[in-house]
């Protein structure tokens, strides 16, 4: 199979709506196709990696663990939206914090989440051959 | 060219269901083809045999299987998806022990693998939702 | 380039806002289904749209979901119009697609 570069879009908070738990689960199962995976947070989407998600009150399940599994899955490289935390009144230390490890290097452990600006998001955008938005 | 079309919404609450028919028909009229239609979140529910629209509205759910049948398309429905809303073919209905099966004809349920790989098979995947 | 979708109104959602400011030149919107609003006149985003098309950026609208709405006599100069033939070969001339949703 060929390998082409997938980034998956979350523009959506979680719980209010479904989105951001299932498109999770479209990039863990995706994760199998060993393709070129970016994952892209802006806008409320940035809400999805806050720490301390506490859903008890909800009733609802809590997928935000998930998250830290990605590093296991290959994928990496995890842009978060530097204006989309701003407007929210947010910085990176209130999201959680993501790794990886590089076998290149000895397993060091390595920062997932990569800060970027939106004049940066619009042209990795355009480097990309398939968009995936939920 | 070959073309996935992911539809994240059901029929008739939103226009995405409609809108992606409608591309659908468009591409198909004008020759290229449809590797697969992708039913993700409540786009599940496009594919139950069980809706009774007006008479004088479009059938949505028919309008696919009428579609899938002349064109031979794969209508791929999540499996994960169909479970959390209610979408149940013979197999689910073996499998989760439940007293009736309501998907229409045309239709499969299937794993999220069939989105990934019809993104790597396709030219272009389309996305219609809210 | 992309072919930018964005089907959801300016007055519900930021869908249009947040496309625009991704939006790269060279690139192409096309707006449909509530988006269509995004395309007609002396609305409080025209300004924006407007600025978006003199910075390269081409707009389309889908005659269809302008007709449906009653705008269709309403749309801006420069707004070009298409229907879903004009949409599949939007998005086979453009090297990708991207939902705004």
């Amino acid at each position: 199979m060929s390998v082409k570069k997938f980034l998956y879009v979350n523009r959506k908070a979680p719980y209010g709506t479904v989105y951001a738990l299932e498109s999770l689960e479209v990039v863990l199962i995706g994760a199998a196709f060993e393709q070129d995976v970016s994952l892209l947070f802006a806008d409320d989407g940035v809400y999805q990696l806050t720490k301390g998600h506490d859903t008890k009150d909800l009733e609802m399940k809590n997928f935000s663990p998930a998250f830290s599994a990605l590093g296991d899955y290959d994928v990496n490289k995890i842009f978060v939206e530097k204006e989309s935390l701003e407007e929210r009144g947010l910085t990176l230390e209130d999201l959680q914090h993501l790794t990886w490890e590089d076998e290149d290097e000895d397993w060091a452990e390595k920062d997932s989440i990569r800060l970027v600006s939106r004049a940066e998001v619009g042209e990795l955008m355009e480097t990309q051959d398939v968009i995936l938005s939920f | 060219m070959k073309f996935t079309i992911q539809i994240n919404e059901g029929p008739y609450t939103h226009e995405a269901a409609d809108s992606a028919y409608q591309f659908t028909k468009a591409a198909l009229e004008k020759g290229h083809e449809i590797y697969r239609v992708f039913f993700y979140h409540d786009g599940v529910n496009n594919a139950t045999r069980f809706t009774t629209p007006p008479q004088d509205d479009r059938n949505i759910v028919n309008r696919w299987s009428e579609l899938s049948e002349k064109h031979n398309l794969d209508l791929v429905v999540c499996v994960a998806a169909a479970q959390r809303r209610g979408i149940v073919d013979e197999d689910e209905q073996q499998r989760q022990g439940k007293d009736g099966n309501n998907i229409a004809p045309g239709f499969r349920i299937s794993g999220l693998g069939q989105l990934v790989e019809g993104c790597i098979q396709s030219d272009r995947l389309m996305v219609f939702g809210d | 380039m992309i072919l930018h979708t964005v089907n959801k109104s300016p007055f519900e959602k930021n869908s249009l806002e947040s496309c625009l400011q991704h939006a790269q030149k060279g690139s192409a919107v096309l707006l449909i289904e509530d988006g269509v609003f995004g395309a007609t006149k002396g609305t409080k985003i025209s300004d924006r749209v407007s600025e978006a098309m003199s910075n390269d950026i081409t707009v389309y609208a889908l005659e269809g979901d302008l007709k449906a709405r009653g705008v269709a006599d309403k749309v801006m100069d420069g707004v070009k119009l298409v229907d879903y033939a004009g949409f599949v070969d939007l998005s086979v001339d453009q090297d990708k697609v991207q939902a705004w949703l």
